[in-house]
């Protein structure tokens, strides 16, 4: 336990759900990124999977409608502090996506539209843990949010899910992001707490 | 987008405060007292954590208002309605009183003393904070950059840090203060209360041909229409560095 600051009660904590340390709940969906939301052209939109022998795996946007897709309900947890419990998305599983590609590395590192780098281990986007997410609520991804689409991570940090997602490389090293070079962690576990890097 | 270095790992610390300012009303800069402190760049911010008697503990995160000086860390906090954390930080939290704190985070929304480039900083609110660091950098390391600042808030009693903004705007030379007021104007206001348009950054900011850097800090809805507003006008997007946070940050 931290050193108490005197006079700090907190707000009444009796029934609440159990967040990861350090968050607070909210019910808005805050916006973080780091630049103007860049705007994509939809007919020229396009993820790219691209392996560690270069081998190309490429989806246009009628492409990705075109694949089945999954409508998980899940808890977001952002490195702000916020967290925002049972968001309903609508995405296309990286297990779909991946399915056909073949791949020996360990780790993936993503990129968007606008510059955006972020990396993470290839099996956390597997097994029913990642989408390519492009609706939410029930309505068009919201450019603030990532729209046309994002990488839906629910279970790391959320700034590993990278809005304007663009594509995959995958890598036998883990390469640093944007956010993890300037000293946030490669992992970003929430309920570890691995906000920066050496936690 | 640009890399940032990479810095050491970062450990809870105890800060002191050591005296507190009323900026506005509602918003009070605290003068922390942190033994250790590693120093910071201008925009860079920490996470404070609080925690109670019964060991319930929670953390956000503000940005640091001044340049590095010792271990002396600023802080400007805006009290949220049924906050949290801000009401107890602007309201109870006194001098003398021990607070956690780490850092400095965030390596991207920065600007280095030793970059040549023209600045247009424009803040909406409590989004100058950030922004109030890179002007007393400016001048605390006698850095001749222009430096232009567009500062957007409700009405002239928002106004963060107004006797010296004032006053560098007089004497900090090189340094061009520029207010828009949403809700109330003040006596002799040129114009009604109205948002940031894009004439006032247009006329205001820089020619995207100097390749200023622009630096935009406020909430979400602030930041999304001047970004638009900037790229709009000509500016390369990577030059365009944001911060957004709302009244959730309470």
């Amino acid at each position: 336990m931290g050193i108490v600051t005197p006079g700090f009660r907190g707000r009444p904590r009796s029934s609440g759900p159990e967040l990861p340390p350090g968050q607070y709940l909210t019910e808005d969906f805050p916006v973080l990124s780091a630049g103007p939301t860049p705007r994509v052209p939809m007919d020229r939109w396009e993820f790219v999977i691209t392996t560690e022998t270069s081998r190309e795996h490429r989806w246009t946007w009628d492409d990705l409608m075109a694949l089945p897709s999954e409508t998980p309900t899940v808890d977001i947890h952002c490195v702000t502090k916020w967290s925002k419990l049972g968001t309903t998305w609508q995405g296309v599983s990286l297990d779909t996506l991946m399915s056909d590609v073949d791949t020996a590395a360990d780790y993936a590192f993503v990129h968007s539209y606008g510059g955006y780098t972020t990396n993470l281990p290839l099996a956390d986007l597997l097994d029913g843990q990642a989408w390519v997410a492009f609706k939410f609520d029930g309505e068009d991804l919201h450019p603030e949010h990532g729209g046309p689409a994002r990488l839906l991570v629910p279970h790391l940090y959320f700034w590993k899910s990278a809005k304007w997602v663009r594509g995959i490389q995958l890598r036998f090293d883990d390469e640093p992001g944007f956010w993890e070079t300037a000293g946030y962690h490669d992992y970003g576990d929430p309920w570890r707490e691995q906000r920066y890097q050496g936690d | 987008m640009a890399r940032a270095a990479v810095p050491g790992r970062l450990t809870w610390r105890v800060g002191t405060l050591a005296e507190a300012r009323a900026e506005t009303p509602t918003a009070r800069t605290l003068v922390l007292d942190v033994p250790g402190w590693p120093g910071h760049l201008p925009g860079q911010h920490v996470d404070v954590r609080l925690t109670a008697e019964d060991g319930y503990s929670t953390q956000r995160s503000y940005s640091i208002a001044a340049p590095a000086d010792g271990e002396r860390v600023e802080l400007t906090i805006q009290a949220v309605p049924d906050g949290e954390v801000s009401p107890y930080l602007t309201e109870v939290f006194s001098p003398g009183d021990p607070v956690e704190l780490r850092g400095p985070v965030g390596g991207w929304f920065v600007w280095r003393t030793t970059a040549m480039d023209p600045v247009l900083l424009v803040g909406g609110g409590s989004g100058i904070v950030p922004l109030m660091a890179m002007i007393r950098a400016r001048r605390a390391a006698g850095s001749r950059v222009p430096f232009r600042l567009i500062y957007s808030v409700r009405t002239p009693d928002d106004v963060y840090y107004a006797d010296e903004l004032r006053r560098r705007a007089r004497d900090d030379a090189g340094l061009d203060v520029t207010f828009a007021y949403t809700r109330e104007v003040p006596d002799g206001w040129p114009h009604p209360p109205r948002r940031v348009g894009v004439a006032d950054v247009n006329t205001n900011g820089w020619p995207p041909a100097l390749t200023p850097d622009c630096f935009v800090c406020g909430p979400t809805g602030f930041v999304e229409t001047v970004a638009d507003i900037l790229v709009a006008l000509g500016h390369d997007p990577r030059r365009v560095r944001t911060e957004r946070f709302g009244p959730t940050g309470g």
